[in-house]
C-alpha cells in the first residue's frame, strides 16, 4: 500500500462495476474515498469492507446525486473526516435504451440527470477546495457510444457527449491552478450487461474481447497520480480499439 | 472561524488578492479588479477563502456585483454580521 495521500477522493457509482474497481484503485493508491452509491447499501458497505481489509480507508456515501443536498452532503461528510476533497471521479451512470421515438421524457431526464447533471454538480462542489490547495483531479467517465454511434442510445450518448465538452470546457478554466479534468471512455467492458453480447459484436471489437474495469480503473489512476499533471481537457478510450 | 471584523477582513482579502499576482501596495481598496488583472477564476478561489476563514458564502451573482477590492471588503464584512 502506498503512502497514504493527505485528502480525501469521491468515486461515485462506486458500489459495482467500473466503479468499484475505480475505488478501489483509488484507495490502492493511498486515497480515503467515499464510495458513492445510490440504493445498494449493502455492496456499497461491501466494497468499503474489501478496501479497509486491503489496508486503505473508505466511507460509504448513499444518495440520489441529482437530488438537492446529496452532493454537498457527502463532500461535507468526507471533509469531516479526512481532509479536502481532491479526487473525483464521476461513475455513476444509467441507461434506458431504446430507439429515438420511444424513447419518453422522463427516460430522457432520467439519463440526463444522473450522466451529467450530476457529474456537473460534483465537479462545482470540488473546484474551489481543488483551487486553494492548487491540486485536484476531476475525471469523468464517459463512453465510446460518445465518439461513435450505437443505435437505441440516444439518450446516453447525448449524456456522455455532453460529460466530454463539459469535462474540456472545466479543465481550461482551472488548468492554471493545478486542477485537471479528463475523461474515459470505455468501449465494452465485461459485466452483466455486456455478458449478453454476441460472437459478431465482439468481433467488431479490434482487440476481439472485453475490457475489464480493472483496464479502466488503470487508466484512471494514471489520471489522477502526480505524473498526469499536464494532462486535461482530454478523453482516453479504453475500448480495444473500437474508437479508432 | 477568523473574527470577521472590518480590518481582519480587509488585511486578509488584500493578502490573497496579492498572492494572486499583483503587488500589495497595489492592492488598495479603491483598486479595481480589472485595474489588478484579477479575473474570475482569482475570484471564485478569493470566494472560497472567505467561505473558509468567515464562513461566508459567496455566490455567482455576488461576484459579478463586485468591481473594486472595497466592494469585496463591505460585501463579506456585511455578511458577516
Amino acid at each position: 500500500m502506498p503512502e497514504q495521500r493527505e485528502g480525501a477522493a469521491l468515486v461515485t457509482g462506486a458500489s459495482r462495476g467500473l466503479g468499484e474497481a475505480i475505488a478501489k484503485r483509488v484507495a490502492a493508491d493511498g486515497w480515503a474515498v467515499g464510495v458513492g452509491y445510490e440504493s445498494n447499501a449493502e455492496k456499497a458497505a461491501a466494497v468499503v469492507r474489501e478496501i479497509e481489509d486491503a489496508g486503505g480507508r473508505a466511507v460509504a456515501l448513499g444518495g440520489d446525486l441529482a437530488a438537492d443536498g446529496v452532493v454537498d452532503s457527502h463532500f461535507r461528510a468526507l471533509e469531516d473526516q479526512f481532509g479536502r476533497v481532491l479526487v473525483v471521479v464521476n461513475c455513476a451512470g444509467v441507461n434506458r435504451d431504446n430507439l429515438s421515438p420511444q424513447i419518453d421524457d422522463e427516460d430522457w431526464a432520467k439519463v440526463i440527470d444522473t450522466n451529467l447533471t450530476a457529474a456537473f454538480r460534483t465537479s462545482r462542489r470540488a473546484i474551489p477546495p481543488m483551487l486553494r490547495a492548487r491540486f485536484g483531479r476531476i475525471v469523468n467517465i464517459a463512453s465510446v457510444s460518445a465518439l461513435r454511434a450505437n443505435p437505441g442510445q440516444s439518450n446516453y450518448a447525448a449524456s456522455k457527449a455532453g460529460v466530454i465538452a463539459m469535462s474540456k470546457t472545466i479543465a481550461a478554466e482551472v488548468a492554471r491552478r493545478g486542477v485537471t479534468v479528463n475523461v474515459v471512455a470505455p468501449g465494452f467492458i465485461r459485466s452483466d450487461m455486456t455478458d449478453v453480447l454476441d460472437r459478431d459484436m465482439v468481433s467488431m471489437i479490434p482487440a476481439r474481447r472485453l475490457g475489464t474495469p480493472e483496464e479502466v480503473a488503470s487508466v484512471v489512476g494514471f489520471l489522477i497520480s502526480d505524473d498526469a499533471g499536464y494532462v486535461t481537457g482530454a478523453t482516453l478510450p479504453v475500448d480495444g480499439g473500437i474508437s479508432a | 472561524m477568523a473574527t470577521a471584523t472590518p480590518e481582519a477582513v480587509e488585511a486578509r482579502i488584500v493578502e490573497a488578492l496579492a498572492s494572486f499576482g499583483p503587488d500589495a501596495d497595489q492592492v488598495t481598496r479603491e483598486a479595481t479588479f480589472e485595474e489588478l488583472d484579477i479575473d474570475s477564476l482569482d475570484l471564485v478561489e478569493l470566494a472560497q477563502i472567505v467561505e473558509d476563514d468567515y464562513g461566508v458564502e459567496l455566490k455567482g451573482d455576488d461576484m459579478k456585483s463586485l468591481r473594486t477590492v472595497g466592494d469585496a471588503i463591505d460585501l463579506v464584512v456585511a455578511r458577516a454580521q
